[in-house]
């Protein structure tokens, strides 16, 4: 089937709105992706027609609920490729499945003295749970240097480690830059030191396939609103061994096998990590999602982004004044950039008046902002659904702004 | 080209933000304080001189957007010469006017040229550049009520 822009766009609702009179082009999709109908569709069907609580009730609803939740976690496991849907936790998002594996991981098996290693690219959800157990644990974190070309430098990473390196916590794909780690060799690395390490995937699953039994990472994480899906559910993936010589994150109900007020025992994984009553629409909107993106021809779709930032970077290179920010050896459809003499926030607010979404600040990633000597960038962010007109569109409006704030 | 960007790009404020008066550190000063917004990562440090109950001198040193720096620009010749309660005032004024607050009465000539800034208030993602300074302002000369506090 031939590769229609348009078709797919009748999917997603949002994209054919208008903002202040204009049609919407959208090109914060790093921030969070728009999602198709069916994802929307999927929670109404749900609070219509199956809404009740997981895991509780022996009546028809809640078991029908629970088959959903779970046939969820089975598509998310086999999208990945884990071996198991027990290796499929549910979580708020990607910063709480870091902060789970920080915590839970982190605080039993770690103790003072022992080393963490993040990288550069890293954006704030894979720094700030680390720095908060090195500060209670006396634990040391050291960075994996930034080339100037955007690439993390893997020299410099192998000469990191020590006879004291426990954990990589590492991006597969940066949300400021589009840099895409090699991962298979930071993991094999590590693995050949005995670490383990720790993958955030949020912004490699929107762009390309993220194979578990490929790149063997111990953990990793995404964050389902980036990935067309929900808000407000997040997967971490925890290999099977791992996650069980684990204690609890949150302690509640769902969670537990017998509570007594000596002691309580804790129910196997997954169910061991996810406390309370979990976002059960969320997730089958998420399963909806991938199904979605099942359904597509996925070479099209990457080649029609690899297309899109061929296209923007030659657009972009052309406007005065204007810097990208790195040049990865392998780049996802995330391009930043500055202009010389106009602040990131002033261009941002023109591009807003011709109804063009991009974000321009720090991108929580102020350690790499400081490693490209910035305070801030503009960044547009393009998903497959994204068109060379607005490609265009943008280039267009940033030499007009050029000539406005000149 | 909107009339509301026109309006918040006023002449005036690219004006000031590419050519910004008293962007100095004034050493030694009476009072400093920094202002930072840790959502766009804007920052800028206020010095002033307070002498005999009014702003003898007044600066800005900073890094932000065209809004921050017009504002603070701004913001240094109005309040130079102004005794505290005028500059209380001002500040009222500006941060009233911006948040939809209450504004005193003033008349056009006492506003000057800090009416350029009224066109931030179509942008509310803004606002918060144009207030940074007027705070680190008054945060300036909070520090000194905290220390002298009778
Ligand atoms: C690379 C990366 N990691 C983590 C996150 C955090 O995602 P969330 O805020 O959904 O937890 C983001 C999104 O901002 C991201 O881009």
């Amino acid at each position: 089937m031939a590769f229609s822009i348009d078709k797919i766009r009748q999917d997603f609702p949002l994209l054919l709105q208008a903002v202040k009179g204009r049609p919407v082009c959208y090109l914060d999709n790093a921030a969070t992706a728009q999602k198709p109908q069916v994802v929307i569709d999927a929670l109404t069907r749900f609070y219509t027609e199956q809404n009740a609580n997981v895991h509780r009730g022996a009546y028809y609803l809640s078991q029908s609920a629970t088959d959903a939740y779970e046939a969820a976690r089975r598509r998310i496991a086999h999208f990945l490729n884990a071996a198991s849907p027990s290796e499929i936790v549910f979580t708020r998002n990607a910063t709480e499945a870091i902060n789970l594996v920080a915590a839970a991981w982190g605080r039993t098996f770690l103790k003072a003295g022992d080393e963490i290693i993040l990288s550069s690219l890293e954006h704030h959800a894979n720094i700030v749970p680390w720095q908060l157990l090195a500060k209670e644990k006396d634990l040391i974190i050291k960075v994996i240097p930034l080339l100037a070309s955007g690439d993390l430098d893997f020299e410099a990473y192998t000469q990191l480690f020590t006879a004291k390196t426990r954990f990589v916590a590492i991006t597969a794909v940066s949300n400021t830059l589009g840099t895409v780690v090699p991962l298979e060799s930071f993991i094999s690395y590590a693995h050949a030191n005995e670490v383990l390490v720790l993958v955030d995937a949020c912004q490699a699953v929107p762009h390309f396939k993220v194979d578990i039994a490929l790149w063997q990472p111990d953990f990793l994480v995404f964050t389902g609103h980036k990935l067309f899906g929900p808000n407000g559910i997040g997967v971490l993936y925890g290999r099977a061994a791992l996650l069980s010589s684990m204690p609890p994150y949150q302690g509640g109900g769902g969670m537990i096998e017998r509570v007594a007020f000596e002691e309580t025992t804790f129910r196997a994984i997954p169910e061991r990590f996810e406390a309370g009553t979990p976002a059960i629409a969320d997730a089958i909107g998420l399963a909806v999602a991938i199904d979605y993106l099942a359904a597509q021809d996925t070479a099209l779709l990457e080649q029609h982004e690899a297309a899109l930032l061929r296209h923007g970077l030659m657009r972009l290179q052309a406007v005065p004044s204007l810097r990208i920010l790195g040049n990865p050896t392998h780049q996802v459809p995330i391009v930043s950039f500055v202009m010389e003499g106009v602040h990131p926030h002033d261009l941002a607010t023109y591009l807003d008046s011709v109804a063009i979404c991009v974000r321009a600040g720090h991108h929580c990633t102020q350690p790499l902002m400081r490693c490209l000597g910035v305070q801030s960038t503009v960044r547009a962010s393009f998903a497959f659904y994204n068109t060379f007109e607005e490609v265009d569109h943008l280039a267009d409006t940033l030499l007009a702004a050029y000539q406005f704030f000149k | 080209m909107s009339d509301d960007l026109n309006e918040l790009y006023q002449a005036i404020i690219l004006d000031h933000s590419k050519h910004p008066h008293n962007a100095r550190v004034i050493a030694p000063c009476t009072h400093s304080a920094e202002g930072y917004n840790p959502l766009c990562g804007d920052e800028v440090t206020v010095y002033c001189t307070i002498e005999g109950g009014r702003v003898a001198d007044v600066s800005c040193m900073g890094q932000g957007c065209a809004i921050s720096k017009a504002s603070a620009s701004l913001m240094t010749l109005q309040l130079k010469g102004k005794t505290l309660d005028e500059a209380a005032i001002e500040l009222d004024w500006v941060t009233g006017m911006l948040t939809g607050g209450v504004v005193p009465g003033r008349s056009a000539e006492a506003v000057g040229d800090l009416v350029a800034l009224a066109g931030v208030r179509q942008f509310p993602a803004r606002i918060k550049c144009a207030t940074l300074a007027w705070h680190a302002f008054e945060a300036a000369l909070k520090g000194d009520q905290v220390t002298s506090t009778e």
